[in-house]
């Protein structure tokens, strides 16, 4: 029963073992990086190395081959996608338990992600720990930088069409097409304006821009330093 | 798993991020696998500032390669070519297709297989028993939270 299960048992049943099941047809119905990921990651300086947490079927891995990506995901399936695209690398590997050393990286994306971890306490774990793994800015060093999308509340004009004020936490069904359709249901936590740049300040971050594309918030952000108050 | 990858990771447990001991993770019964990737000196120039060295030199006498300079090439060493090949043939085209890497700290090791290794952990080394060890999320929100989405009627009407 969900009422006796913790965040991490519901969402190996709500969320992994779904994606697991529909790896090859949400592959393939992914190909195009959004505009600010695809703006994002072609600013980067050559030979910059960084991280993408959640990188599905790595869709994002294909906009720039001047920079060295570890990609990583929770879906083995999806990871096995993913590791195609050169010259990066792809790992199996948890958003809460991250297998990289601290303060080491240039840059860190982590697109339509952090929604679907099911408690507010794991959204805001999930940013620190992708925060925790780049750069930190100094005098002389601007910190690295991560950018984080998270599926919008406010969608009113979109197939679902909520909007503010409506449940944030929902099962979406995901058809899976083919001789015998089967229906697929993922958590999501929808968030709601301003939301996004909150957790990002609880979880020592420092928001350095942010927006709302595709019916997605989204916003760019470094660690803290001891200068920011 | 390219060999450069084990440049950029680590063991997953909390508690040995700080030690040293947990960098590089250690390579056991490492099958390897040449694929060739098309030469892009740039590349390599670019990224050779972030490789930890001592960490390349550790993981290559563990596959058994020849041993790699005492210091990384720098400067007017960037402009041999042989050199550049020679990193762009160990980090990007040589794959570790199947074994195992152990935190040296730990003692945990994490499995690679058909190329891909895996760091998930089990639950008693995982952030959720590291949470409830430190009482930072108690079990009741758990389960006010998971009861909450769990409401009748939820997923109905898309």
């Amino acid at each position: 029963m969900a009422s006796q299960q913790t965040g991490e048992a519901y969402e190996q049943q709500n969320v992994h073992e779904v994606y697991q099941e529909i790896a090859q047809h949400f592959s393939a119905t992914r190909y195009k990086p959004w505009p600010i990921v695809e703006r994002f990651l072609t600013s980067l300086a050559p030979g910059a190395v960084g991280l993408d947490v959640g990188c599905g079927n790595g869709k994002n891995l294909m906009v720039n081959r001047d920079v060295f990506i570890v990609a990583s995901d929770r879906s083995e399936n999806l990871a096995r996608i993913a590791m195609q695209h050169q010259p990066h690398s792809t790992v199996v590997a948890d958003i809460l338990d991250l297998p990289h050393r601290d303060a080491t990286f240039d840059f860190a994306i982590s697109i339509a992600v952090v929604h679907h971890l099911s408690t507010p306490a794991r959204r805001v774990q999930a940013v620190a720990e992708i925060l925790r793994t780049v750069k930190h800015g100094s005098e002389t060093q601007e910190g690295g930088k991560i950018l984080i999308y998270a599926w919008a509340l406010e969608q009113k004009n979109s197939r679902r069409g909520w909007d503010k004020g409506d449940e944030q936490d929902r099962m979406v069904p995901w058809v899976r097409k083919g001789d015998q359709p089967q229906t697929f249901h993922r958590y999501y936590h929808l968030y709601a304006e301003g939301e996004l740049e909150r957790d990002i300040g609880n979880a020592g971050g420092r928001v350095l821009e942010s927006g709302y594309e595709k019916d997605n918030w989204w916003a760019i952000a470094t660690p803290k330093t001891a200068h920011d108050v | 798993m390219k060999v450069i990858t084990a440049n950029f990771v680590t063991c997953a447990v909390k508690e040995c991020k700080t030690s040293p001991a947990s960098f590089p993770l250690h390579f056991n019964d490492a099958e390897l696998e040449q694929q060739e990737l098309d030469f892009q000196p740039e590349f390599i120039r670019n990224v050779l500032p972030r490789i930890d060295w001592e960490a390349l030199r550790t993981i290559s006498n563990e596959l058994g390669f020849p041993t790699l300079p005492d210091s990384k090439p720098e400067g007017e060493a960037l402009d041999n070519e042989q050199t550049l090949k020679d990193l762009h043939r160990l980090l990007l085209e040589t794959h570790v297709t199947e074994g195992k890497l152990t935190c040296g700290n730990c003692g945990h090791s994490y499995m690679i297989k058909e190329g891909i290794a895996n760091f998930l952990l089990p639950s008693h080394l995982g952030e959720e028993y590291h949470l409830f060890l430190n009482n930072i999320i108690p079990h009741a929100l758990f389960t006010q939270i998971a009861s909450q989405i769990d409401t009748p009627g939820l997923g109905t009407g898309f």
